[in-house]
């Protein structure tokens, strides 16, 4: 077991909040066509706000941070709020566009100790990228502070999403990525927005270039044993976790609505009327989210994929069910490995229809 | 003997967990988690104590260990956390102003995807 391994064990043990996502603004300077969120600020927390979350958080022993948004970098306390959090002893990872970073802010990141910048770039084309964002100049704007980060020292990831829009680009990206030092990950997952809007689903990879992604052994490494078919359902895997969310890591919004995961629109308390670990440590929704096994969901305990499948439970909770199947892991499961999944076969039959947006499912949550 | 000394480095993230100090390196992200005697030297790692100093009335003082064997165990694992950035090591004591990430970075390799 590594070090980060046991690091998380020993957090789920302790119910350590391990990792926390903060987006401290929704505001934005781009217009990502896939993007999930409103751009408008409905009351974003304060400063003081955020700095005295900050100190809850290191107190319930976060160690983790990631600060994103929106874009972060329009707030202009954004490097106020990294360096108290620096202080703190966070390791922090940021999340931006890095179009608003010149020379100036690239050294102060790296002083600030900031861990590791992440970055959306989804084309090495100028055309492509640029059209995404529905911001003029916004590739050549990304790539000069990528490189002014990578001269001040500090590490790069390079996050590709694939969509329709995009989906010949990888390598473009890649290749990018290689020429500034930067590392490379790629995501072709496209969530509902945060109101429950499915129609950004449709920019979603087709399937016959999902496959493809799926059998590239530069993307997976060993594409054979990634794509073989999911081992038999076991007693480990039937009594295991979905995932992290909730467990050791959760979400706080700019308006501090604490959620299972970015992903996971599920409101469980504000931080503005209570405190952080007051809510992490009596929420009885996050009571319900910790409650459940492999064996409980409702469709898919007898899926062959259980072990395997990257069924996120956020995105179950948006098509009205957190036991229930995510179609878009149905679909992933499927293209990987060419066998149908429990939830296809149930919606084939008619039942679990997808695309129902769960209740209340908003933005700007009030309790 | 020359003396050694020690600081902390402000470029990692550290948390204490059910007793353990965790450190992460902000220059190369490595995680450590550190022994009970690890700890002790790193909370003593303040840039104007002596690590004979520390090793004598730290570690021999609370731990059952020879001073020779307690400070030959304390430069080795010294020298592996300077390596990774989280301890800054001098042979002259070490002032908290001192710039710290900037010098780091010069020694950072360019990695590629």
């Amino acid at each position: 077991m590594s070090l980060m391994q046991q690091l998380n064990a020993k957090a789920l043990r302790m119910g350590v909040p391990l990792s926390v996502h903060l987006d401290i603004t929704y505001r934005c300077n781009e217009r990502c066509e896939h993007c999930y969120l409103d751009h408008d600020d409905h009351g974003e927390m304060t400063t003081a706000e955020i700095r005295a979350l900050l100190g809850d958080l290191a107190q319930a022993n976060v160690f983790f941070l990631v600060l994103s948004g929106g874009e972060p970098l329009v707030r202009r306390d954004c490097f106020e709020i990294i360096e108290y959090a620096r202080t703190l002893g966070f390791n922090v990872k940021l999340k931006t566009n890095a179009v608003l970073v010149r020379e100036k802010e690239a050294r102060r990141l790296r002083e600030l100790g900031v861990e590791q910048v992440q970055i959306s770039v989804y084309s090495h084309r100028p055309e492509v990228h640029d059209a995404i964002t529905k911001l003029p100049g916004s590739l050549k704007r990304t790539i000069a502070g990528i490189r002014l980060m990578r001269e001040a020292g500090l590490k790069v990831t390079l996050a590709n999403v694939l969509m329709r829009s995009n989906s010949r680009d990888g390598d473009g990206v890649r290749e990018l990525a290689a020429d500034v030092g930067a590392h490379y990950t790629l995501d072709p997952t496209i969530t509902p927005m945060m109101d429950g809007n499915t129609s950004v689903l449709r920019l979603r990879l087709p399937a016959d270039e999902l496959r493809a992604v799926f059998n590239d052994p530069s993307l997976v490494g060993d594409a054979e044993s990634f794509c073989a078919p999911p081992p038999p359902v076991d007693d480990g895997i039937r009594e295991g976790l979905p995932c992290s969310a909730g467990h050791t890591a959760c979400y706080v919004s700019p308006y501090g609505d604490l959620y299972p995961c970015v992903q996971f629109p599920l409101a469980c308390g504000n931080v503005r009327k209570q405190k952080f670990l007051d809510i992490w440590q009596k929420s009885p929704q996050l009571a319900e989210v910790r409650s459940i096994r492999g064996k409980d969901l409702t469709t898919c305990s007898s899926c062959t994929h259980l072990g395997t499948c990257t069924r996120c439970p956020g995105l179950a909770y948006m098509e009205g069910n957190m036991r229930g199947p995510s179609s878009a892991d149905c679909e992933k499961s499927f293209v990987r490995t060419g066998i149908p999944t429990a939830g296809m076969l149930a919606r084939a039959s008619g039942a679990n229809p997808v695309h129902r947006p769960a209740p209340g499912l908003v933005q700007i949550q009030t309790l | 003997m020359n003396e050694i000394y020690i600081a902390r480095s402000t470029a990692v993230a550290s948390r204490v967990l059910d007793g353990e100090i965790v450190i992460m390196s902000a220059v190369d992200s490595t995680l450590f988690s550190l022994s009970e005697v690890a700890t002790v030297i790193w909370q003593a790692a303040d840039g104007r104590t002596p690590l004979s100093e520390i090793v004598r009335s730290r570690i021999c003082a609370e731990f059952d260990v020879a001073p020779d064997a307690a400070y030959r165990d304390a430069e080795a694992f010294i020298d592996d956390l300077a390596r990774h950035g989280i301890l800054r090591v001098s042979s002259a004591p070490i002032s908290s102003d001192e710039p710290q990430v900037a010098a780091m970075a010069a020694s950072i390799p360019v990695r590629t995807a």
